[in-house]
């Protein structure tokens, strides 16, 4: 089997299974909802206030929605052993980890970007900004998905991995929500976004070459 | 190799052998006390007593000589964990493993002094303990990538398994390190610009710079006991089963 192949193999098996569990997708789905709506019946509901903070809302919820789901990312293939076959294949183990990484972006992050703008009016968002809040999140959100494989790929093999992965995690996922927050908050006002936009298209590229890398490491120590 | 004196090689190819580490290391000890306390004497001296008064800040700019050093081990420091920790996931050195976790606490708690100094200098000078300016913030973030380092190496419970998962993390959060140091220059904050470390000429005054170096160099030494006593008990951890430690506890009775 060509290396293209099975790279396409691997995501169609992934989106099956994914479509096979719908909870899967639901789940990070609902819970990114769930805490955009609590944030105005914490803080009240003022609209200059919520307006004022809707970017950063959106993005924290985005990214504890992604940090949620990431626990699914290599966790059953783990447990049923199909992830030593794929780093015992012949092909490069951290090409058909991309493959994994994409397929669960697609399941767990697609969709947030999908429910996104009807948050965004919820909470007040002006219409000229749902463009550039939809575009970070198209950039950021598969950044999201590559970093955070590096820390589950660290963790899956500890029986109680999941506070520890946030601790991994959240502390690289800063610059994402730096630079996607403030892009959205400058579109808000009617600023030029140029450079935030420029700035998280190239993390997304190095994210998508290096990531795979440490990924394909750690799993294999996690599995020795 | 050929790059490289012989003798040199082959102080790195000892070093490499625990027993001769641990014994090299207890001897090298007493001499590393004695320049870290000269140092800080000095140091001390210089920054407290010998240096003028800021003519701005007054006395409370003295804070310097605790503040800047601790910062610049806390990046110093993550910068040889990684190091070290790569070396220990290319070539299996467990001296290198050793070395890499135990500088971990060691940089987190300079990281912390760093943080902790620089708010404490903030509120007279800023007039606030904490601002979100983008170097305070890195340097928070360099703090929770120290305590992922810790948890995770506690987490696992196969030490060298856990030693190779924290020196890929070590790896993956060296981006950090280069957007701390150059934070104060590409973005115009509340934290001041560099002033020691510029191309050209330093824009601080010899008196106060000299002891701020000093400090600096003393910061150094206090690394190297603290690093090496933690890898000392962390190596006679792991080698609790091996000959040398046995005969050596066996001897010391």
């Amino acid at each position: 089997m060509s290396l293209s192949r099975a790279f396409f193999a691997v995501i169609r098996r992934d989106l099956v299974l994914a479509l096979r569990r719908r909870s899967e997708i639901a789940n990070p789905l609902l819970f990114f909802i769930l805490v955009i709506t609590l944030f105005p019946l914490g803080i009240g509901a003022q609209p200059h206030l919520l307006q004022a903070i809707a970017p950063g809302i959106i993005w924290v919820s985005a990214l504890l929605a992604a940090m949620l789901s990431l626990d699914s990312l290599f966790r059953s293939d783990f447990d049923d052993g199909s992830l030593e076959q794929i780093l015992l294949s012949p092909h490069p183990t951290s090409v058909l980890v991309l493959a994994k990484i994409i397929a669960h972006w697609l399941v767990t992050g697609l969709p947030l970007l999908v429910v996104a703008p009807l948050l965004a009016v919820f909470l007040g968002m002006p219409n000229h900004a749902l463009g550039i809040l939809l575009l970070t999140l198209l950039l950021g959100t598969p950044v999201l998905s590559l970093i955070g494989a590096i820390g589950v790929a660290l963790t899956v093999g500890l029986r109680r991995g999941g506070m520890i992965l946030s601790l991994l995690v959240l502390p690289l996922y800063v610059p994402v929500l730096i630079f996607a927050g403030n892009a959205v908050q400058m579109a808000g006002s009617g600023l030029p976004v140029d450079a935030q936009i420029n700035i998280l298209i190239s993390i997304l590229l190095m994210a998508l070459v290096l990531a795979p890398l440490p990924v394909a490491s750690a799993l294999k120590m996690s599995i020795n | 190799m050929f790059l490289i004196p012989d003798p040199v090689v082959r102080f790195f190819h000892r070093m490499a052998s625990p027993p001769h580490f641990y014994a090299f290391t207890e001897r090298l000890m007493p001499w590393l006390v004695v320049i870290f306390l000269l140092l800080t004497a000095a140091g001390l001296y210089g920054g407290l007593y010998l240096a003028p008064a800021d003519y701005q800040q007054g006395d409370s700019y003295r804070i310097i000589y605790i503040h800047v050093p601790s910062a610049w081990m806390s990046l110093f420091i993550y910068v040889v964990m990684a190091v070290s920790g790569a070396i220990g996931l290319v070539w299996r050195i467990k001296l290198a493993e050793i070395v890499a976790i135990s500088s971990a606490p060691v940089g987190a708690s300079f990281t912390f002094i760093a943080l902790v100094t620089g708010s404490l200098w903030g509120k007279p000078m800023w007039g606030t303990w904490w601002v979100w300016d983008a170097r305070l913030t890195s340097e928070l973030i360099l703090l929770f990538l120290y305590l992922g380092v810790i948890g995770l190496y506690g987490a696992i419970d196969d030490k060298r398994t856990a030693s190779r998962a924290v020196a890929i993390l070590a790896l993956v959060g060296v981006v950090n390190i280069p957007i701390i140091h150059y934070s104060v220059e590409w973005w115009n904050t509340l934290h001041q610009g560099p002033t020691v470390t510029k191309m050209d000429k330093p824009s601080i005054h010899v008196s106060m710079l000299i002891p701020l170096l000093l400090m600096a160099v003393a910061f150094k030494f206090y690394y190297l006991i603290a690093m090496l006593q933690r890898a000392r008990t962390e190596l006679l951890l792991r080698e609790r089963n091996a000959q040398w430690v046995k005969v050596m506890i066996s001897e010391s009775k």
